[in-house]
């Protein structure tokens, strides 16, 4: 089973867990901040809505939604 | 901006003009004073960049020379190896849309939705059928201000380009960027060409450019001129190719034979006048072109002379 | 001769079938590629999807950004739908899902049991959602559906005997017709929401006003998903669409259409043409659909003069409400600029204002700037 870190957290998921379920699952409830500073969530959970948009492996931008979940991965939330 | 005496003065005077402006201008205008930085590659280009901080100076307006580790601060992302740079300190963006509205509301003028097809000497045919008489009317329709006053000869032809936006990286750029080279390649008057020129905004969004295409008028995004215009972009600024883009733009700036705008009477349309053929400074010197467009009709003395600028001086 | 599809979710996967099927003999090859990293579209996400055939090669994790990227004999777009949604009071808070954004997040892992959920909106989709949370331990306390009884038992009425069975099947006694939530509350996380005039304690919101067909691909390849000839065949004959990119008629439409635009970008006519009475059938499905769930106007009542309609962009219902058009609201108040590229506020908007979307551009979806630079050959 992957283990990822979120926000600083390690956290353990099933296999073919997706990175927007884990943030969920650890009880994070906001992934980023909108442009005026409200705490946003996935809404679409399929890659339409841009709202799930966290930093993966020190990238910024992407789609938590439509990325599964590997071994050593590092999530950071805003 | 200094491609001739004439294009630096219209090009000064409107920098002034938008300067006094920014204090209170809305934040939705996005005026953000980052500066332009004119890239250097080589020694080669380092000599054009002392030639143009004399120009500058000659001219009263200061400009700072960075030498290759100078440039690496100011602008980590750019690649190793480059040779220094220009800083014109006070250079400027804006949000066009917004500042136009910005200005309209300012100017207490009524907006009329509506398209013009015809200009004649003291009338505007409306796509609609009616029309509007004026004691004055001005023509500023770029590259389609030809099109309106099929009588008047009107030496302006539309040249292309294209732009990719991306996501927010705040920081990632500072200042405009510039490749010097622009001067040689994207300034030829003919055929199509590419330069390195990035520039953020407020949002910390970047606009990368630019591409120039000669009588190609369809608003496609024409994908390897895009793919060209990227390379360029990447070679510059390897980070570049990891960003998301977000949005690609493309426009079509109204260009003139001598590369200045055409700004004073239409000839052979009294009480006609046109403000047009800016190409890519159309922003930047809008206030200086209504200016001294403006002080001409009313009868006033305009800070620089319209002289370099009048349409008729191609006849 | 090489085929290519977009979309492997229902009608991509019949495509790719009956397109291997017809170029079994003449040797041609069949691609089939989808952003997701898996096949089945959203309907089949995380199982169900039938097994792909032999002879056909899978691209899966890969969006197609912008048609210059794809080369091709014949083309079937299949490139499915995404769910609408409508702007109302507290719908950016965290814990406000899609209805099969939520069902999409639990089959990728997340755990609803014991959460307290209200599934509302309209559509088919609602008990479907709710009976898969409730079997994923979800306690469901309310189906808010925005149609009335009345057309919901003309609809029920024209349903074949399959379908009753499998209403039957998900049915909820919580299902409130009439019904829609016009607030969620909460401040960093929802925790109730108004609808009928009650205030629900809930966890989450699973929220969806039907589907909006993704036609960003044929529109920026100059091609309209809505006028076909009978082959599922395009204005380009070298291009096909089909499933919910043509309009939205349910997984039996999709899977017909797919089958009839692959067997005929393979060439197999007669083949193609065995399916068309079921087509029409299902197609009276799509209509009746239409009509039961159509939108209710007081949903275009529900945003606030502060409510954000562009949730990229952070763009409120008052700066848009003066505004003349998507292009005039687009370049002075930033809708739809965002990177969802409004495929979120863009239908809303057309609802609410009635304002068409304006053109489509590269890239269909955020893109790394890289993949620009190797698109088509250096002009001469």
């Amino acid at each position: 089973m992957p283990e990822i870190t979120i926000d600083g957290r390690r956290v353990t998921v099933r296999e073919q867990t997706s990175v927007a379920a884990a943030i969920l699952q650890a009880g994070v409830s906001s992934f980023r901040r909108s442009v005026t500073g409200e705490p946003r969530a996935a809404l679409c959970g399929m890659g339409i809505c841009y709202e799930c948009r966290v930093t993966i492996d020190g990238e910024p931008h992407a789609l938590s939604c439509q990325t599964l979940c590997v071994d050593g991965m590092v999530v950071e939330t805003t | 901006m200094d491609d001739s005496e004439a294009q630096f003065a219209l090009t000064r005077l409107s920098r002034e003009l938008w300067m006094e402006l920014s204090p209170d201008l809305p934040r939705s205008v996005e005026y953000e004073a980052c500066g332009t930085l004119w890239v250097a590659a080589d020694e080669e280009e380092m000599r054009e960049v002392r030639r143009k901080q004399e120009f500058y100076a000659s001219r009263g307006v200061s400009t700072q020379i960075l030498d290759a580790l100078q440039l690496r601060e100011a602008e980590p992302n750019l690649r190793d190896g480059l040779a220094g740079a220009l800083l014109v300190n006070q250079d400027s963006v804006v949000y066009p849309p917004c500042a136009a509205v910005e200005l309209i509301a300012r100017s207490g003028a009524t907006v009329l939705r509506a398209r013009s097809v015809g200009i004649e000497s003291q009338k505007v045919m409306l796509a609609n059928g009616e029309s509007l008489e004026a004691g004055v009317i001005i023509n500023a329709a770029g590259i389609h201000a030809g099109a309106l006053m099929p009588s008047v000869s009107v030496p302006i032809a539309p040249r292309k380009g294209h732009l990719l936006i991306t996501d927010r990286y705040p920081g990632f750029v500072r200042h405009q960027l510039v490749e010097l080279g622009y001067l040689k390649s994207a300034h030829s008057t003919t055929g199509s060409s590419v330069a390195f020129n990035v520039q953020p905004r407020r949002t910390g969004q970047l606009l990368i450019g630019s591409s120039r295409q000669f009588g190609v008028n369809s608003p496609d995004i024409d994908a390897p001129m895009m793919a060209r215009m990227l390379r360029r972009a990447t070679d510059f600024m390897p980070g570049i190719a990891r960003l998301s883009a977000i949005r690609s733009w493309t426009g079509v700036r109204a260009a003139t034979p001598d590369k200045l705008p055409l700004i004073g009477p239409c000839p052979g349309l009294p009480h006609a006048f046109i403000a047009a053929g800016h190409e890519g400074l159309g922003i930047t010197t809008s206030l200086g072109t209504a200016r001294i467009l403006t002080d001409h009709i009313v009868g006033k003395t305009p800070p620089i002379p319209l002289s370099p600028y009048l349409p008729d001086r191609h006849a | 001769m090489k085929i290519v599809i977009v979309g492997a979710g229902p009608a991509g996967l019949a495509a790719a079938r009956s397109a291997a099927e017809g170029v079994a003999r003449s040797g041609a090859d069949v691609t089939l590629i989808d952003g997701n990293h898996s096949t089945g579209g959203q309907i089949w996400r995380g199982g169900g999807a039938p097994e792909i055939e032999t002879g056909v090669a899978t691209l899966l994790n890969t969006r197609v950004a912008s048609p210059d990227l794809l080369t091709f004999d014949k083309l079937i777009l299949a490139t499915g739908a995404r769910e609408l949604f409508l702007p109302f009071p507290g719908w950016t808070l965290p814990g406000v899902f899609g209805a099969g954004g939520l069902q999409a997040l639990v089959k990728e892992g997340l755990d609803v049991r014991n959460k307290r959920v209200v599934v509302a909106g309209t559509g088919p989709l609602l008990l479907a959602v709710a009976h898969y949370l409730k079997t994923h331990g979800a306690d469901i306390r309310l189906i808010a559906e925005q149609a009335p009884w009345s057309k919901l038992i003309r609809f029920g009425a024209a349903l074949p005997s399959r379908k009753w069975l499998e209403a039957l099947r998900l049915w909820n006694p919580c299902f409130s017709p009439s019904t829609w939530v016009t607030e969620a509350q909460g401040t960093t996380h929802v925790k109730s929401v108004s609808a009928g005039g009650k205030k629900i304690p809930c966890d989450y919101l699973a929220i969806g006003y039907g589907l909006v067909p993704n036609t960003e691909l044929p529109q920026l390849m100059k091609v309209d998903p809505c006028a076909l000839d009978e082959y599922q065949r395009t204005s380009n004959p070298a291009i096909f669409c089909a499933g919910e990119v043509t309009g939205i008629g349910g997984v039996d439409l999709s899977i017909v259409e797919g089958s009839i635009a692959g067997y005929a970008a393979a060439g197999d006519v007669e083949k193609a043409r065995a399916f068309f009475v079921q087509r029409d059938r299902w197609k009276r499905f799509g209509t009746a659909l239409a009509e039961a769930f159509a939108l209710r106007p007081e949903l275009a009542q529900l945003a606030r003069p502060d409510t954000f309609v562009c949730r990229c962009e952070d763009v409120t219902y008052q700066e848009l409400v003066a505004k003349a058009s998507w292009r005039e609201a687009k370049i002075h108040s930033r809708c739809g600029m965002g990177p969802c590229q409004g495929r979120v506020c863009g239908p809303a908007v057309e609802f609410l204002f009635g304002w068409k979307p304006d053109s489509v551009r590269p890239p269909l979806f955020p893109t790394p700037s890289g993949s620009f630079s190797m698109i088509g050959n250096e002009p001469q």
